[in-house]
């Protein structure tokens, strides 16, 4: 059989789509300064909660705005922790994650514990029969709506600039008469929203149950992009084909008897691999925000 | 933190807006405590509602939630067991290294002293094993890819090479392009037998076929093995072996037929799902209680108490309700193979070695 080029191409956005969610989600934080380790929580409360509406009420329009409402208070979580009470951004975010990973797990377990897997509605997939175009609409509304309007929103709106002051110089926003806090919480309560639309992506449109440890990593991987992707969207959005174009390959060339000699170990470690190698190319004399990791206050 | 001692010691009384690191430190280690109480919950009340002395008791030490299909199988059998009054049973999940595994198994013993402890044993191995030396009055009942360790530590695993046999049969028979997925775990022994089996069973009802197995390298990562799915289909396969989860979503999008695991999943995708491989832990664990009970028990490795032959695993009913036909005879054929196999004529071969991502059968 030829090799399935259509196919690896199609996986590689269904791979990348909730990657770019969540590394928009990451970046809208970053550029104002604040580093959102809570992010694979938030993913896992997305598609938690997600899961949970949709299995509960049947309406995935429901699923989903309660998904962004979940990752809009675990922005305001960690920015409360972080922006208002100024804690070490690293230990307010991975304690956010580790508390909502929890959460979650322990909510399913009351909900959902005894008993077959519960299963829940799906998205469909639009463009159905027309590889590679056949994909969720996420994936349309990812790559389409959401990575323009956060480019746009950063380059050309007062709302981007104020982001990027409060990133780089907070005193001289402040000075200008910009609120620093009030931005940061506004970036990180979008950015969760952000993140928390990528989680519930994996439960709402590919799989239709939930399952511990459903996120597996993706939240760090999102970390990783954005770095890697200078705090740019485009670079970013680029560095999540990049991923999702090796996993997918990776996934077709196990089962490829032509490379059945090659280690599958190397394989699985190959989306990993581009991405490290890049980052170490690319992150060379990488410059951070100015005001990355460190909060305001008022001399 | 950036802001500097002098900062802290001049600046202005609290306000909204100033850091508090009494207040922080306090709210941090309270998500970090509530995050630790999140993941292990204790007390099965069932088992004590019919609690009397004479009933041996069983305590189950899990590494993984009870969320995770292997424990919960255990999990499962016991609070069965439980609830038929044979045992008194309690249970603590979530001890994920070998040193919490440790900890819990001695503090359930100064404090419960129960008969029996069943748990898993793969990433604790040797810490499970000194503790099981130490209180040799103890029974220890643990999943475990070693040997038995005498006077009192047993072994168990789930050998379900039985069902992937018949599975594979099934999977043969259906297949119309002659290519099969199967999307596993990790290449580790209690993977490979049943992969393995799954495909001297598609061999048995069609010598020509392929079949591609992807391993993930997970034990939970369902949108990865549902990718790993997509392109097994891609490479031309039309029925689906569901090792791990995510594999179902797959071949329901795609109206292909699929087999799951664990416990019948046929709720999940009544008109794709076609059967599963099913493991029953009570056989193992009522043998052992009856052991424990008489005072005969002693170390062994109870593997066989999950064969097939002794109800320990089974092929869930053949799902008649698909949107595809399953041919009449195929399932003849698979249910004289299952009672060959139930009157001990046939014995499914036991197979751990690493299967090749692309297997060829028949040649």
């Amino acid at each position: 059989m030829d090799f399935p080029v259509v196919a690896v191409i199609a996986a590689t956005l269904t791979i990348a789509t909730p990657l770019v969610f969540g590394a928009l989600g990451a970046l809208l934080g970053e550029r104002a300064g604040v580093l959102n380790l809570g992010i694979e929580g938030t993913l896992y409360v997305g598609a938690f909660v997600g899961f949970l509406v949709a299995a509960r009420t049947g309406s995935l329009t429901l699923a989903v705005l309660c998904a962004v409402v979940s990752g809009a208070l675990a922005g305001a979580l960690v920015a409360l922790l972080t922006v208002t009470l100024g804690v070490n951004q690293h230990v307010a975010g991975i304690g956010t994650t580790l508390l909502l990973v929890a959460a979650c797990d322990f909510a399913n377990r009351l909900l959902f514990s005894g008993g077959s897997q519960t299963t829940t509605v799906t998205f469909d997939r639009w463009f159905a029969g027309l590889p590679p175009f056949a994909q969720y609409p996420m994936t349309y509304v990812g790559f389409l709506l959401l990575a323009p309007a956060v480019w746009w929103v950063i380059r050309s709106t007062g709302a981007g600039l104020r982001l990027s002051a409060v990133g780089e110089n907070p005193e001289a926003a402040d000075t200008a008469g910009v609120s620093v806090a009030a931005t940061r919480w506004t970036a990180l309560v979008v950015g969760g929203a952000l993140m928390a639309l990528g989680g519930s992506f994996l439960t709402l449109s590919l799989l239709g149950t939930f399952t511990l440890d459903i996120v597996s990593g993706r939240g760090w991987i999102c970390i990783a992009l954005v770095i890697f992707g200078r705090w740019r969207v485009w670079p970013i959005v680029l560095g999540a084909l990049l991923f999702g174009l090796f996993d997918a390959l990776q996934l077709q060339l196990a089962i490829t008897p032509a490379f059945g000699s090659v280690p599958n170990e190397l394989l699985i470690a190959l989306p990993y691999f581009v991405v490290i190698a890049a980052l170490a190319v690319r992150g060379r004399g990488v410059r951070y925000p100015g005001a990355y990791l460190i909060p305001y206050r008022r001399a | 933190m950036a802001m500097s001692s002098i900062e802290q010691l001049t600046r202005r009384p609290w306000r909204l807006g100033t850091a508090r690191p009494g207040l922080v430190a306090g709210l941090t280690a309270g998500a970090l405590v509530l995050t630790a109480c999140g993941g292990t919950t204790g007390d099965e009340g069932a088992g004590q509602a019919t609690a009397d002395e004479g009933t041996v008791s069983v305590f189950g030490a899990f590494a993984t939630p009870l969320e995770e299909p292997w424990d919960g199988a255990i999990h499962a059998a016991l609070a069965a067991v439980a609830e038929d009054g044979e045992i008194r049973y309690d249970y603590v999940d979530d001890l994920a290294t070998a040193d919490e595994m440790e900890r819990a198994l001695r503090d359930i013993i100064a404090t419960e002293d129960p008969d029996v402890i069943v748990g898993d044993a793969f990433a604790a191995e040797d810490a499970v094993r000194a503790v099981a030396e130490d209180f040799p009055d103890t029974a220890f009942v643990f999943g475990s890819g070693g040997a038995e360790q005498a006077p009192n530590h047993s072994v168990f695993d789930h050998w379900l090479q039985d069902p992937a046999y018949l599975a594979g049969m099934m999977a043969g028979g259906l297949t119309e392009s002659g290519t099969i997925g199967v999307v596993g775990a990790m290449p580790i022994p209690e993977v490979n037998r049943i992969v393995n089996a799954f495909t001297a069973g598609a061999q048995e009802t069609n010598p020509a076929a392929t079949v591609t197995v992807s391993f993930i390298y997970s034990f939970f990562d369902p949108a990865t093995a549902r990718q790993a799915a997509e392109a097994a289909i891609a490479n031309g396969a039309d029925v689906l072996f569901a090792e791990r989860d995510g594999v179902i979503a797959a071949a329901e999008e795609n109206g292909l037929p699929v087999f799951g695991m664990m416990v019948d999943q046929v709720d999940q995708a009544p008109e794709h799902v076609v059967s599963s491989l099913v493991w029953d832990m009570r056989p193992t664990i009522e043998a052992v209680v009856a052991a424990v009970g008489d005072g005969s028990y002693e170390a062994s490795n109870l593997a066989e108490y999950s064969f097939m032959v002794n109800g320990g695993s089974s092929l869930a009913p053949i799902n008649t309700a698909t949107v595809f036909p399953i041919p009449e005879e195929l399932i003849s054929r698979v249910e004289e193979r299952q009672a060959a196999i139930l009157d001990g004529s046939f014995v499914t071969p036991v197979d751990e070695a690493e299967p090749a991502g692309s297997t060829t059968v028949g040649e």
